[in-house]
This record gives C-alpha cells, sequence and structure tokens, in this order.
C-alpha cells in the first residue's frame, strides 16, 4: 500500500477524540455459576437500563489467582445478559494478549485506589460512572469575588463561589459549578466529559457557559432567563436552562 | 498638628488599569488634601517617560532630578524632591521624562519608599495606567489602592482586573499579609446622564465591583482648568470637583461624611446655590 497516496478523493473519514462513560463490570470471583445467577438477578431488576450496555471487564481484583481466568466463558455469560463487553482493564501481560485475540480492547488503569466497601458485593456491582469522571469530595470554596482576567481550576471536584464572578473571569471545575452571586464571566462544567454537571447561578449574565464541552454563548442566553436564578444542564447535545 | 505616637506611614497606590479616568488627578487632589489636613505627603509619578504629575501639580520649572536619578544613585533623594509652593508638608517626586520604566527596579523602589517612610505619613503613588510593569511597580509596596473608575464599562472591566492583579501582585500578598485595602473612586459622574439611562449609576459601579466606595466626583469643568493652572482641583473651594475631593481625603481619614453630587440638581438648587462650576 503507497504510503505517499496524494489526497485528491474527498476524505472518507475522521479522527477524533472523545471521551465516553462506560459501565465497568469488576469481577470479584472465578465462580461463573454464582456469577451468571447474580449477573441474571441484576439485569433482571432493570433490564431496559442494561440492555445493549457496553461494559469495561475489570478483573484487576482476580488478575493474581493461579487458575487462568475462561475469557470465553465470562464474555459468553456477559452476552446472554443483554451487555457488550467492549473492553478489558487490570489484567496482566498474558490475559491482555488473550484478550486482544478475542477482539477486546484494553482500557487503561484506574489512577487513584478505589476505597474498600466493607460488604462483599455481588458480582456485577451497581453501575457508575468512572475513568476520567472520579471525583474527589474536596469542593473548591471561593469566597471572594473573581476578577476579571483570573482563571480558577477545581480540578477533580465541585466549585462554589461565594460572590460574582466578574466579565473577563473563567470558571472551570471537572464537577459541578455553584456561583452565589451573579455569573458575569465564563463557567465551564464536567470539562473532563462528566456530562452530568451542572452550572447554578443566581442571576444569570454569562459570556459563555458549557457543560462537558457544549457551550453556549452571551448571544444565546440572553433569550431565557437572563439575569434570573438558574441552573443549566445538559440534555443530549444541547444546554438545557431551568429557573430555579 | 501635634502626633503624640508618630504611627507607621503608610503607602498608597491610585491605579485604575483604564487610561485617562483621572489617576493623576486623583493623586494631585489626595495628596494636596492630605497636607491640608495636616499629614507630611508625598506623591510620586511612576509613569517613567510620560510624566504630567509636575504639571498637574504645578512645579515642572522646578525640576531637577527625578524617580530614575535617585533610583541609579546620581541624585539623593533630597536633592529630587520637590517641595510643593502652597503647603510646607507636601513634597513632589516627579517622573523622569527622558528614561523608560525598564528603569525602573524593584529593590531600589523598595529603599527610597522605605527612606521615605522616615519622613512622612502618607505616600502616594500615581500608577500609569495599564497593567504592565510601571502599573505593577507603582501597586508593589502598597498598604491601600485607590481604583479610580469612570461610570463606563471599559473603565469598570479594567478597574475589576486591576482589583484582581492588586490582590495577587502586591508586596502584601506575596507575604501572605493582610491584603491591600481598596477603595473606589468614581470619578466623571454626571447625575443627569444617569438619569437619562445614559451612564451607568454608582449603585451599579459598586455592584459589579464589590470594593467599598470612598467618593463621587462630579464631572467638572473645574478639573480642565485646574491642569492648566497646576493648581489641584481639590483647591478650588468652590468647585464641586474640589469639594468632592475634600470629601474623599475625609473619608480616608475616618470621618463620615454623606456622599455629595450623586443627585441630579433640580433648577431652583442651581439658581440658588448648589456649586456646580
Amino acid at each position: 500500500m503507497s504510503q505517499a497516496r496524494p489526497l485528491t478523493d474527498t476524505a472518507s473519514f475522521l479522527l477524533k477524540g472523545s471521551s465516553f462513560t462506560l459501565t465497568t463490570l469488576q469481577l470479584l470471583t472465578l465462580d461463573y455459576d454464582s456469577l451468571y445467577a447474580q449477573l441474571g438477578y441484576k439485569v433482571g431488576q432493570a433490564p431496559a437500563f442494561f440492555n445493549n450496555t457496553p461494559v469495561v471487564l475489570d478483573i484487576q481484583k482476580v488478575s493474581t489467582v493461579p487458575v487462568e481466568i475462561d475469557f470465553v466463558k465470562l464474555l459468553n455469560i456477559i452476552r446472554q445478559h443483554g451487555l457488550i463487553p467492549v473492553g478489558l482493564r487490570g489484567a496482566n501481560p498474558d490475559q491482555t494478549s488473550r484478550a486482544l485475540a478475542l477482539g477486546l480492547a484494553v482500557l487503561p488503569e484506574r489512577v487513584n485506589k478505589e476505597t474498600e466497601q466493607t460488604a462483599p458485593l455481588p458480582a456485577g456491582k451497581q453501575p457508575e460512572p468512572k475513568a476520567k469522571n472520579e471525583l474527589s469530595s474536596n469542593t473548591k470554596l471561593i469566597m471572594e469575588p473573581v476578577r476579571s482576567g483570573q482563571q480558577i481550576y477545581a480540578r477533580g471536584s465541585d466549585l462554589v463561589i461565594l460572590a460574582s464572578v466578574g466579565a473577563g473571569a473563567e470558571i472551570i471545575a471537572d464537577g459541578h459549578i455553584h456561583v452565589y452571586g451573579a455569573l458575569r464571566g465564563r463557567a465551564l462544567a464536567g470539562v473532563n466529559g462528566f456530562d452530568e454537571a451542572r452550572i447554578f447561578c443566581q442571576s444569570l449574565e454569562a459570556e459563555l457557559v458549557s457543560v462537558a464541552g457544549q457551550y453556549c454563548v452571551n448571544d444565546d442566553l440572553r433569550k431565557s432567563h437572563w439575569g434570573k436564578s438558574v441552573s443549566i444542564t445538559l440534555n443530549g447535545d444541547h444546554l438545557q436552562i431551568q429557573a430555579l | 498638628m501635634s502626633n503624640e505616637t508618630k504611627k507607621n506611614a503608610e503607602v498608597i497606590v491610585v491605579t485604575s488599569g483604564k487610561g485617562g479616568v483621572g489617576k493623576t488627578t486623583t493623586s494631585a487632589a489626595f495628596s494636596s488634601g492630605l497636607a491640608e489636613q495636616g499629614y507630611r505627603t508625598v506623591v510620586i509619578d511612576f509613569d517613567v517617560g510620560l510624566r504630567n504629575l509636575d504639571l498637574i501639580m504645578g512645579c515642572e520649572r522646578r525640576v531637577v532630578y527625578d524617580f530614575i536619578n535617585v533610583i541609579q544613585g546620581e541624585a539623593t533623594l533630597n536633592q529630587a524632591l520637590i517641595k510643593d509652593k502652597r503647603f510646607d508638608n507636601l513634597y513632589i517626586l516627579p517622573a523622569s521624562q527622558t528614561r523608560d520604566k525598564e528603569a525602573l527596579d524593584k529593590d531600589a523602589v523598595g529603599r527610597i519608599i522605605d527612606e521615605l517612610k522616615k519622613d512622612f505619613d502618607y505616600i502616594v503613588c500615581d500608577s500609569p495606567a495599564g497593567i504592565e510593569s510601571g502599573a505593577l511597580m507603582a501597586l508593589y509596596y502598597a498598604d491601600h489602592a485607590i481604583v479610580v473608575t469612570n461610570p463606563e464599562v471599559s473603565s469598570v472591566r479594567d478597574s475589576d482586573r486591576i482589583l484582581g492583579i492588586l490582590s495577587s501582585r502586591s508586596k502584601r500578598a506575596e507575604e501572605g499579609r493582610d491584603r491591600i485595602k481598596e477603595f473606589l473612586l468614581i470619578t466623571r459622574y454626571s447625575p443627569s446622564r444617569v438619569a437619562k439611562g445614559e451612564m451607568l449609576s454608582v449603585k451599579d459601579v459598586q455592584e459589579i465591583l464589590s470594593v467599598p466606595l470612598l467618593g463621587v466626583i462630579p464631572e467638572s469643568k473645574a478639573v480642565l482648568k485646574a491642569s492648566n493652572e497646576g493648581v489641584p482641583v481639590i483647591l478650588n473651594k468652590d468647585s464641586d470637583a474640589g469639594q468632592a475631593y475634600e470629601d474623599c481625603v475625609k473619608r480616608f481619614l475616618g470621618k463620615e461624611i454623606p456622599m455629595r453630587f450623586t443627585e441630579k440638581v433640580g433648577f431652583f438648587q442651581r439658581l440658588f446655590g448648589a456649586a456646580t462650576e
């Protein structure tokens, strides 16, 4: 295949970076029968939710078990319950190559240690957003006006501002943003892909607001709820503004 | 005035971000006002290369040495300081006109300010416009800041910016001491234009900037007259602007004085007494 192919044809694809929230199924034992039964019970509780849901299989907790993992059997169990396995995580090199041979993508490790739960969880724990959407509980609290030209970033947490945000200022958070005052600058919530992030303010006068990358500018914001107390959420691919 | 216990000298920076809003007019008026109230005051022009404090103070014909000469050791502080014609306790340290602001050195400025603190009660620093080195140097050693703002959107935006810089780029901020005490001074205020909805009101500006209000100086023909004559406007006791500046100085020194010149003057008031010119 020629490497120096001139681009005379119209492009047939585009490569883009996107972020997704994916459910992780963290395997705790290699008791396949128990897994089958418990997963069936779990899925049965909310079949519509689980049907055709992509899952990442996390085998970190069982990867050191001396018995070899039967990936074929595991993937079958998952698929039989309507879930679609798309990737693997927490595998050692041998498990990784076997997974790749089966067409599973191998995804990166988690950065932070998970907090240990005291009660044993059934296999197939409660689905929750993981990966980039990990939030710590340390909310960043700012008690003075944010001045024009200043930039505040709450990494891995929510941001609460107990004053107004000036025009020309930027407030950014991985989580939610609360402004107990007028929001006149730019506010960007859920910047690492957390699309359930919200922006709250007492008076909407912003230059730009954004949730998980979807933004809305001053011109469009003026059309509704301008100057009022609002909460801003992401609804599909557009921002929804509601009165508080 | 007798000072039984001398309190520490205080540095006041007059700044704004935006150019042309009335910093030099204010520096001249404020320092004259402090001297008039009995305090030993020195006012320094930090606008190297574009000096005009000396013109507004009326001492441009007596400038021999300037701030940069002192920084570079070419003259002593005593040689450069110019005594004001009207007040014995007021001195001016003019800026250089021929050099540029690169000649300002933070440590040297610090040493000069420490030297001045021995002999003066108040050191007023007239900042240049902008947020670059000249303005940063003027605010660095400040204890108080008077943020001069016109009731107009771009001036308010720039004042907001300079307020952010005051809270992070001063010596006090770097050393983790108490922050600079900031005051808002609204200049060129026209109550009639505010009433027509053409101009931001005092309340609008305060709401955006959230800083204590020192005073409101009305738009006044007296200001141009004062510049031309080289007499700080506060000395024109018949003018509205002069009186407003005097109120500001007294407020700064702790007196409670109600705001004047913020309401529209009616026809009969104008006829029978309220100062307008």
